[in-house]
């Protein structure tokens, strides 16, 4: 055999021996474990990742650390992006380690898998990232929130606030898998009524460094909105490149999703006077300012939505651990729906049965250079959706716990 | 005829302009591979590593030091190709006796560290970096951005250069003749081991070139070179393992392909190069322009 082949099977045999020892089962006396599952130096390790895991420390710090009478236990888990790697550490925390709520879960094939392992197991996963409207509709949970956006809220806030202005041609350059084909589904459907019309679209394929082809099709289109429905490094490539050709000046960019550092990495030159949508802004007001230099001190950049998001749902968690005074994840749900969530992020939110927790969303203008007065100075925003015209309605919702 | 196949002749000019520049890019990168695997008979997987540090050097040297990207373009391969020469000289030089796999896996491994570093401290997301040249000038059929067409000329004129340097110099012969026959060209009193590493230097210094020349158009970031790497691979394939101009030709040759499928079916641009790859490795083995070794 070769050394390679002796090798693999010794560490086969060592990962057989230690996934078999036994595991002291996780009981209710257990203390409460908090499990983040994230992307920790993917793609999305900027929006979520190591800045997530920090904000959940931040709300069980701000808990107090300890609840039930035994201090809050936190762990964190790489998924590398990939459903099969996420499902099986969720499945390790539910079965051996005993954790009770996860959260997190950025990436959609990831969230989707962990979810429906937490309903059959009766965990609790609270998604503070993650696009896919799915996880609310189909594949909706009793145990299972979405907690700070999706694909709709998006869509809808940014698509509905251009085309109420006037804009009425529309075209979609897009990645060409789930997520880039959901928020463009999602924006025509709020394009249609307001009588706008998508004249033409383009796709293009995950990590595409080079947009120049798409956008040149873009500008002869004769559009008057160009939508973009990519994320991170496509996104930035993609903006940076409009403004080399540029683009922006007589057609309008349209930014269906995207993050605060997102605009942090392209540099506002390349951002300046595009419109989007957030659930959370750092310099908002002198609340969460306060809080993010606290999170910009230990990570040294601000927070994203995801990130408050994590901090939020955690809190709100614990707050309902508390009032329940058990963990039974029947009871703290019943609890987390009953309390409104008025946090230093958002105010009036609510769970609904379809899972998704329902808040204002913040319509964004990126600022040129010249108004940005300090570092990450980038957002003016300059309006706010209420929670429950920025959701998809009820009523079109898929999810069959709803009770019609 | 243009309205034969349904596109109109503006978008078509455009596309194949844009291919070009795109070519340019994948010209400069494997010809700093074709260069290094023709004379040291390494694949070097860490390329696009090299390339990312280019990137990466021009935007450390404005942030840090204010030098300009004019200053960058020099200062900034000449670094990464003292740290190449460096990983020449610690690693590479073990393994020159051992089957071309090992060197693979090496340089493989050594790409993901440096990855991995670069986004330890800087973050997945990448930085931004100003464009040089701002502007640009209406061809009619297209608005072509003055960097863009810099960048095509600039990475002609390198590709020429290094062809005339390796196949008309007498530099380059010595190279030549110390691939053949190392002994032979040691025992004429030149020192080949110096010269491999000088060699490689060089071959990770136009990889850093390229990535200077990228970062005013792609998003400074630490994978940005992983993204890049296996489509200039399958470019080095085509045009024959090790073949200089094979690769500048294919280089330039494949942007243009990769630009029209741009037009009729974006959806499948990234596969093309593959597809050709494929074609071309069924007909002839040794790619378009080399030998079978």
């Amino acid at each position: 055999m070769s050394r390679l082949g002796l090798l693999l099977r010794a560490g086969c045999a060592a990962l057989a021996i230690a996934s078999a020892a036994p595991a002291a089962e996780a009981g209710p006396d257990d203390p409460v474990k908090i499990g983040v599952l994230t992307d920790m130096s993917g793609p999305y390790s900027d929006v979520g990742g190591p800045g997530s895991v920090e904000a959940v420390k931040m709300a069980i710090e701000d808990f107090g650390g300890s609840t039930l009478g035994k201090p809050v236990v936190i762990v964190s888990g790489d998924h590398q992006n990939k459903a099969d790697i996420g499902s099986n550490i969720a499945r390790k925390w539910f079965d051996v380690d005993g954790v009770d709520m996860v959260t997190d879960l950025t990436n959609s094939a990831v969230a989707l898998a962990v979810q429906a392992l937490a309903k059959d197991q009766k965990k609790i996963n609270l998604v503070s990232s993650t696009h896919t409207t799915e996880l609310t509709n189909k594949a909706c949970s009793p145990y299972g929130v979405h907690w700070t956006f999706d694909a709709y809220a998006l869509s809808a806030g940014t698509a509905g606030a251009v085309a109420r202005e006037g804009a009425k041609k529309w075209y979609f350059i897009s990645a060409d898998y789930t997520f880039g084909r959901n928020l463009e589904e999602n924006a025509e459907k709020i394009l249609a009524k307001y009588g706008a019309q998508t004249i033409g679209k383009s796709r293009h394929p995950l990590n595409n460094s080079d947009f120049s082809s798409n956008l040149l099709q873009a500008q002869a289109s004769g559009a008057d909105v160009i939508a973009v429905a990519n994320t991170g490094n496509d996104l930035s490539n993609l903006m940076k490149q409009a403004a080399e050709f540029q683009i922006g000046k007589s057609q309008k960019l349209v930014m269906l999703s995207a993050f605060v550092t997102d605009i942090h990495a392209m540099g506002l030159d390349n951002a300046k006077g595009s419109v989007l949508t957030e659930a959370f802004y750092w310099n908002r007001d002198a609340d969460s300012r306060k809080w993010s230099e606290r999170f910009f001190k230990k990570m040294g950049k601000m927070p994203t939505m995801i990130q408050a998001g994590s901090y939020s749902a955690t809190l709100h968690y614990l707050a309902a651990v508390n009032a329940a005074g058990s963990k039974d994840a029947d009871k703290v749900m019943q609890k987390m729906r009953d309390t409104p969530i008025n946090d230093i992020f958002w105010k009036n939110g609510r769970i609904r049965e379809d899972g998704v927790m329902t808040h204002d969303m913040l319509l964004i203008q990126v600022k040129s250079p010249e108004q940005s007065k300090e570092p990450w100075d980038y957002y003016d925003v300059v309006g706010v959706i209420p929670g429950e015209q920025a959701f998809q309605p009820l009523s079109e919702s898929a999810c069959p716990l709803i009770k019609r | 005829m243009f309205e034969l196949i349904g596109v109109a002749p503006q978008a078509l000019f455009g596309q194949l302009l844009l291919g070009l520049i795109n070519g340019a890019f994948y010209a400069m990168l494997s010809l700093g591979l074709a260069v290094i695997f023709g004379l040291l008979n390494i694949i070097n997987f860490t390329h696009g590593a090299q390339y990312m540090m280019g990137a990466f050097g021009s935007w450390l040297l404005l942030n840090y030091l204010g030098t300009p990207f004019w200053g960058a373009l020099l200062i900034a391969p000449l670094i990464v190709a003292a740290v190449g020469m460096a990983i020449e000289r610690v690693l590479l030089s073990r393994l020159y006796h051992l089957d071309h796999l090992y060197g693979l896996l090496l340089t493989y491994g050594v790409a993901l560290v440096i990855e991995g570093l670069f986004r330890r401290f800087y973050g997945a997301s990448g930085m931004p970096y100003a464009n040089p040249i701002p502007g640009g000038a209406n061809l009619g059929f297209m608005f072509l951005p003055y960097y863009r067409a810099f960048v095509v000329v600039a990475s002609l004129a390198v590709c020429i250069l290094v062809w005339l340097a390796i196949e008309r110099s007498k530099l380059g012969s010595y190279l030549r003749a110390a691939i053949e026959k190392p002994d032979l060209v040691q025992a004429f009193g030149i020192n080949v081991p110096r010269m491999i590493t000088l060699t490689y230097g060089f071959g990770v210094g136009l990889a850093a070139l390229a990535g200077v020349l990228a970062a005013p158009i792609y998003q400074v970031s630490p994978i940005m070179g992983s993204h890049l790497i296996n489509v200039v691979f399958a470019v080095v394939v085509i045009g024959g393992l090790g073949s200089v101009a094979g690769s500048v030709v294919t280089g330039f040759g494949l942007g243009v392909v990769e630009g029209l499928t741009k037009v009729f079916y974006p959806e499948a641009s990234s596969t093309v190069v593959f597809l050709v790859m494929a074609v071309v490795l069924t007909i002839r083995p040794g790619g378009l322009f080399g030998a079978t070794r």
